[in-house]
């Protein structure tokens, strides 16, 4: 057999048929389900009269509308009341098992799949959300697909799916101190463009790449899909075996034993064919702020916001103008100039318990500036809990943060949390479209340190250096 | 999904180039959990004003398309976000076919998933089927998928290109569900009980 990269292994593990077109029947190991874009699939199963095929292959949870105040006494939002029920009466109707959102499991679905050993290294996994590349992390092929597509995996646990080409992005060397797997994977972005991975699945590799931990690893993987790639995925390692080490769904015993023999195989064999490869050097990396309305509009922290006079493609130029009036700002403001009236902890980038500990880490015994509103949204009740045990929720909350209950809040503002108007955020989430956060909301992608430390002097400041 | 196979209707004429999906279905509508009842919504914002009545100029509300089953528009018709409500907005209204000369790619996949037939035809048959489309209900449009044909009310007819496939699927009514489940499920049964031996932790 020819030299074959992690994504080809997956691949062909999973085809089930081949059309004479190439167009395939893949297996789905792991199905990921959440309130938004469900209800119509499993309502198409019912006027069917289908089944869905593997309910132990499936999970459930509410995430995207729950409120991220106390929800004991239910949930206000009619709307979102009804679509969660649903999802519940779903779960129940069809055998799924379930985390409400009183269930402490409860959490942002890239972030409860990890957690419950549900997500494993060599599986495909889906979910009807475009950043299911977040599992990629483990050595998975995981991507986001749409509603009818959720309904067909439901019902047959196959996907009809083209293979995509591959791509190779090598991050060599070791990254400053200050610098992230945020800023990896906004560096990548701005790199590639929004559409530079487009019809592509991303292997992350190199030293950079293998030093972070399976959270960093995370973080880079659940953005490939702002790069325009279906997925992103990192080969399994001892850091993956050991983050999995006791979760409650992942194999254990004689199992496990057989599992790592099968996931040892999972890398890219040498001379393996990749369509695109990019090269990045981690030491050179700044740390990260986007200034417009697209996740590739990024700058150095040393930066100024950038002119779009000086772009020749006359179509590029109009939007980076537009960009810029959007944001309220001008070119040639030095990004550390730039103030802050709120700044967002937390989603399925930055949510998890390594991103709450740098945050407490770096503002314990320091006041959130007067100016600014900060909230933190653990990933999960599991991160909660976790955070809550090591007393990170204190530091926090003394430093004059929010501590919310987890969900995806402020990452899309479909709950009550959301910017208003001209209101500028310095966000840890992953997208930062126009109205992204609240309508007219401004939204700056940055990592967990960059956004803790501006929440504390009311501006953005250079990491390296601060404090 | 309901068969396509011969459709008789009025053609409504949309003379817009790059009709997004937010404009077939804004986001509001969203927080639907039905995939029904979504032709209300179905272009909201040009079908009525700000305070919620009719606008009277918007092609769908005149007397003559009201009923209309045919949408023909301009170039790039669908594109935007991939939101499936906007296929399931067009049925819901009674759409069953859009004519266009091209249309954004996941829109596209959309409708062969919800009994939709997107017509693809060059930019001087659109001229043609605009004319005939300008005159409302006394100038029904004939979609005979089998044919791969559009007849127009003076006899004139214009072809167009489908991939077999797709127009199997659509003149079977079978979903990709129905096709995956009729054809390849003991394709799946085997593969499930040979996967299960090579990766019994699953
Ligand atoms: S946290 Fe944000 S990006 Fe992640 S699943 Fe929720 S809404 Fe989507």
């Amino acid at each position: 057999m020819p030299p074959r990269t992690l994504y080809d292994k997956i691949w062909d593990d999973h085809v089930v048929d081949t059309q004479p077109d190439g167009t395939s029947l893949l297996y789905i190991d792991r199905h990921l389900v959440h309130e938004v874009t469900s209800p119509q699939a499993f309502e198409g199963l019912r006027v069917a009269g289908r089944k869905v095929r593997a309910p132990a292959k499936t999970l459930a949870v509410v995430d995207h509308n729950v409120p991220t105040s106390d929800r004991s006494k239910g949930i206000d939002d009619p709307e979102a009341a009804t679509q969660i029920a649903t999802l519940a009466q779903n779960a129940k109707d069809f055998g799924v098992l379930y985390f409400n959102e009183r269930d402490v499991r409860q959490g942002i679905v890239h972030i409860i799949g990890p957690e419950q050993g549900f997500t494993l290294p060599g599986t495909t996994i889906v979910c009807g959300d475009s950043h299911t590349s977040t599992h990629g992390a483990f050595g998975a092929l995981a991507h986001g697909i749409g509603t009818s597509e959720v309904e067909h995996v439901l019902a047959t646990q196959t996907l009809v799916q083209k293979k995509a080409r591959n791509m190779r992005v090598t991050v060599d060397g070791a990254l400053p101190p200050g610098v992230t797997a945020k800023d990896i994977i906004l560096a990548i972005i701005g790199e590639i463009g929004t559409a530079g991975g487009t019809g592509h699945v991303i292997e992350y590799a190199g030293e950079a790449i293998r030093a972070l931990s399976v959270e960093g690893r995370m973080t880079v993987c659940n953005m490939s899909i702002e790069g325009g790639a279906r997925a992103g995925m990192v080969a399994p390692d001892d850091k993956v075996y050991a983050y999995l080490d006791g979760r409650p769904m992942a194999p254990k015993g004689e199992a496990l034993a057989a599992a790592r023999r099968f996931w040892d195989t999972l890398h890219t064999d040498d001379g393996a064919h990749f369509d695109a490869e990019i090269r990045l050097d981690a030491a050179a990396l700044p740390p990260i702020v986007t200034w417009g309305t697209s996740p590739e509009d990024v700058i150095s922290v040393t930066g100024q916001v950038p002119d779009p006079e000086q772009i020749a493609d006359e179509a590029k130029r109009l939007s980076k103008h537009r960009a810029l009036e959007y944001m309220g700002l001008t070119a040639g403001t030095r990004i550390t100039d730039i103030a802050l009236d709120r700044v967002f902890i937390g989603s399925c980038t930055n949510g998890r318990i390594e991103d709450l500990r740098e945050v407490a880490r770096l503002v314990e015994g320091k006041k959130v500036n007067p100016n600014v509103n900060a909230m933190v949204v653990p990933g999960s009740g599991l991160v909660k809990v976790q955070a809550e045990a090591e007393g990170l929720d204190k530091i926090l909350v003394a430093a004059g943060f929010d501590w919310r209950e987890p969900g995806c809040s402020m990452c899309l503002a479909m709950n009550a949390d959301r910017l208003s108007p001209q209101e500028r955020c310095a966000s840890t989430s992953n997208r930062n479209f126009e109205g992204r956060q609240g309508f007219k909301g401004r939204t700056h992608l940055v990592s967990p340190a960059m956004a803790a430390a501006a929440a504390i002097e009311g501006h953005f400041v250079d990491i390296r250096t601060w404090g | 999904m309901d068969k396509f196979t011969t459709l008789t209707g009025v053609a409504a004429p949309l003379e817009i180039v790059n009709v997004d999906t937010d404009m077939i279905i804004p986001k509001q509508y969203l927080k639907t959990i039905k995939r029904t009842g979504l032709g209300t919504g179905l272009f909201s914002e040009m079908r009525y004003k700000e305070d919620g009545s009719e606008n009277p100029d918007f092609v769908l509300n005149q007397p003559a398309y009201r009923k209309a089953q045919i949408i023909v528009a301009g170039d790039n018709f669908g594109c935007g976000s991939s939101r499936e409500h906007a296929p399931w907005a067009l049925l819901d209204f009674g759409i069953r076919c859009v004519i266009s000369t091209s249309f954004a790619d996941i829109f596209y996949n959309n409708c062969f998933n919800n009994g939709i037939l997107p017509v693809a035809v060059s930019q001087e048959d659109l001229y043609k089927l605009f004319d005939d489309a300008k005159r409302g209900a006394n100038a029904t449009l004939t979609i005979d998928l089998e044919a791969q044909e559009i007849r127009g009310p003076d006899g004139g007819v214009v072809r167009f290109d489908i991939d077999p496939q797709r127009k199997a699927k659509l003149l079977s009514g079978l979903d990709d569900i129905g096709v995956t489940t009729k054809e390849k499920g003991p394709a799946i049964d085997t593969y499930e009980r040979q996967a299960a031996e090579r990766r019994p932790w699953l």
